[in-house]
């Protein structure tokens, strides 16, 4: 099988602080890939760097995907080529109708994939078919994006973006914190959806319980801005047996 | 790329800078009561106008220029400026117009061949000192209404003049005013007759063209009882490196049960990003509801000028009327803007609302300053103002200046305010999302300002996004 992203000896820091010092990760095509590790290891880090989030710096080392270093390609063009990353605090973005937002991004996806856009209303049937089996009320696709959504509407909204875009490489960032088994369970559902065989998931997570509801492939433990272990789904019952101490020796 | 070229394609190029390359008329510089003796002559105007024109000039000879607006500029020398200046050759009709002229308004995107117009607006074209043409006349005259330049009103209906001109701003009423009743040059006149609603929009474009002149226009729309009347205006001038100064007049009344719709895309030359060149704009906008029932309404969207100083106003004097002002101000490059409303309630359970907008981005100074005046009579007496500024970039400023006088008891006035500033964060959300950075700053703009936009007819409606998106092109990053 063909890795869909390769990471090689990167380095990244915030300002003055170094905190990705050399990983290696491969991220096998059709995989859900799971990172996890003590806090201040480096997780964000990783998933900002891969999107191109302005606050990283990388000083050193390549991201492949599909095989194309995207070091230096502007977000955008990053998320137009199927990267999409699930934001753990999405930013409020008051006047900004949600559902023209969404369109205005499916819209500029399928542009640049030669595809034909979708007008308004093929548009809204599918944006509220998936909005209704998320759970989502439907009013919120008409309100300011994420502008007084709570904690779960939030999640619920980044995963209809998720569904809606269809991406390829989905890293979604503690996309599980601060939600309640009703919200955990439908933003689960809408992730299982998209599994396809072909689509790589990347979750960054604190807990194992989103893993109950969808099956890792690979864990891959995080510490000191380096990947010191990765294998099977049977790590994170070791780590949460263990601690990440333990496997800091292995 | 030369350094001039990036420059250029970060600073939202202006596209109407060009020149008509027509013969002019214009005067030397200078002002005497012997240019206005001239102004007048050149119009062929009778006598008692020539006389409040003069009447105008002593007054304004003894006035200071006002400078309590927040906005820094080089002294104006009123002696270097040239008071008139018109395309040679005035046309009868529009097979006479200079072929050149109606190419340049093409170029603007407002053909004067009636047959190829846009279903529904009258247009009224002003180059300079003069108005060149104005569309539908004839048809409008069918209902009644008067919709020509005000020099030809002057001559044709002299008594709607004496009668309403100086009603609503009289001629001392601030130093530019004075300066404008003393030379102006063209402007449109408008007179709905009772109970007639004025069947397309009615519009004026305005052309600075000829250098160093200044531009003076006046413009009078009277709604008389239960009529109605929506009309917009537009300008442009082209890329100077010396400034130009435009002090303009706008007076408006609207009688019982009458209501006027004005709206303006003011989109003049705003000067580099060193504040050289563009146009100081020092504009006396007013309407007075003097019927009961009666509305105002005026919604404005400004990108252009390098110096704008504009506070369009409703004097309510009728009881239950209505004054509305929406306004988006954009300043960009080094641009100030001073602007806001007055709303002075006069009648009783007369009402007013101030949606005002600003945006501010590289070196863009933004102010709003607003009256909201309650007399003792203006029992039931309503007023809701919201000025919400949008920052983008660290250079830019915003500034609010409210300023509330109530003498009623009986009157309610609420305030509201706001400022924001597009975050990295909110940007990089969008463009995580696939979304370039212009379309998302220009996304998360028409947001801001959809409100106002609104209040726009349709077509200036998408003018007007079309023309904040070329205003704010490359303003981020």
């Amino acid at each position: 099988m063909s890795n869909m992203v390769e990471i090689k000896d990167l380095y990244a820091s915030i300002g003055d602080k170094k905190i990705l010092k050399g990983l290696n990760l491969d991220l096998e095509e059709g995989k859900v890939h799971v990172i996890m590790g003590p806090n201040g290891a480096g997780k964000s880090t990783l998933s900002k760097a891969i999107v191109g989030h302005y606050d990283i710096e990388v000083e050193k080392g390549d991201i492949l995907y599909k095989g194309e270093n995207i070091v230096d390609e502007e977000p955008e063009m990053r998320a137009l080529k199927g990267i999409f990353m699930s934001f753990q605090n999405p930013v409020e973005v008051p006047g900004v109708n949600n559902a023209y937002f969404l369109r205005t991004a499916v819209n500029a996806k399928r542009k640049f994939e030669g595809k034909e856009e979708l007008n308004a209303a093929e548009f809204l049937r599918k944006a509220k078919e998936l909005a209704k089996e998320l759970g989502m009320k439907p009013e919120l696709l008409n309100r300011s994006l994420n502008e007084g959504f709570s904690g779960g509407e939030k999640k619920r909204n980044e995963t209809l973006q998720m569904l809606m875009l269809e991406p390829d490489f989905i890293i979604l960032d503690e996309i599980d914190s601060g939600l309640d088994v009703d919200a955990l369970r439908s933003v689960s559902e809408g992730i299982n959806k998209l599994k396809d065989g072909k689509r790589t998931f990347l979750i960054i997570t604190h807990y194992s319980r989103i893993l109950d509801y969808v099956g890792p492939d690979y864990v891959h433990v995080l510490k000191d801005g380096k990947i010191i272990k990765s294998g099977g789904p049977e790590l994170v019952s070791k780590l949460e047996e263990e601690g990440y101490a333990a496997l800091g020796e292995s | 790329m030369a350094q001039e070229e990036i420059d250029k394609a970060v600073s939202g190029e202006y596209k109407l800078g060009f020149e008509i390359d027509i013969e002019q008329d214009t005067v030397p510089p200078g002002l005497n009561e012997d240019t206005i003796r001239f102004i007048s002559k050149k119009k062929n105007e009778p006598e008692w106008m020539t006389e409040l024109r003069l009447e105008a000039f002593a007054k304004w000879q003894k006035m200071e220029e006002p400078h309590w607006a927040h906005v820094e500029y080089e002294p104006i020398d009123y002696q270097a400026i040239s008071y008139y200046s018109a395309p040679k050759q005035a046309p009868e009709s529009l097979d006479e117009v200079d072929p050149k002229i109606l190419e340049a308004y093409k170029k603007l995107g407002i053909p004067l061949e009636e047959q190829k117009q846009l279903q529904g607006i009258a247009v009224d074209a002003v180059v300079d000192s003069v108005s060149v043409k104005t569309t539908f006349s004839e048809e409008l005259k069918k209902h009644g209404i008067i919709f020509c330049s005000i020099s030809e009103a002057i001559h044709d209906y002299p008594e709607l003049i004496k009668k309403y001109m100086f009603s609503v701003v009289p001629m001392t009423d601030n130093f530019f005013a004075a300066l404008n009743s003393a030379v102006f040059t063209d402007g449109t006149f408008v007179y709905i007759p009772k109970g007639v609603r004025c069947p397309m929009e009615l519009s004026t474009y305005f052309r600075i063209n000829a250098l160093n002149t200044g531009q003076f226009e006046r413009t009078l729309i009277v709604a008389d009882e239960g009529s109605y009347v929506s009309y917009n205006e537009g300008c442009s001038a082209p890329m100077r490196d010396d400034s130009q100064l435009h002090a303009a007049v706008v007076e408006l009344v609207a009688m019982k049960d009458a209501e006027i719709k004005y709206s303006t895309i003011q989109n003049w030359y705003p000067g580099d990003e060193n504040g050289k060149g563009g146009i100081y704009n020092f504009v006396t906008k007013r309407g007075l509801c003097k019927g009961d029932n009666s509305k105002i309404s005026w919604t404005q969207v400004e990108t252009g000028s390098v110096i704008t100083w504009k506070y369009p106003s409703c004097i309510l004097q009728g009881d239950n009327s209505v004054g509305e002002f929406y306004s988006v101000a954009v300043t960009t490059l080094a641009q100030q803007a001073d602007t806001g409303t007055k709303m002075i309630h006069l009648g009783k359970n007369t009402s007013s609302t101030i949606i005002s907008k600003g945006i501010s981005a590289m070196k863009g100074q933004n102010s709003y300053r607003g009256l909201v005046k309650m007399g003792a009579k203006a029992t039931g007496a309503r007023n809701f103002s919201e000025c919400d500024s949008l920052l983008i970039g660290n250079e830019c400023g915003a500034h609010t200046f409210p300023y509330l006088e109530n003498k009623c008891a009986h009157a309610q006035v609420e305030h509201e305010a706001t400022t924001t500033k597009i975050s990295d964060e909110q940007l990089f959300y969008l463009r995580q999302r696939g979304i370039n950075e212009e379309d998302a700053v220009s996304m998360i703009v028409h947001g801001f300002c959809k409100e106002v936009f609104a209040h726009l007819p349709m077509e200036y409606a998408v003018e007007a996004r079309a023309l904040l998106e070329l205003t704010l092109e490359g303003s981020v990053g």
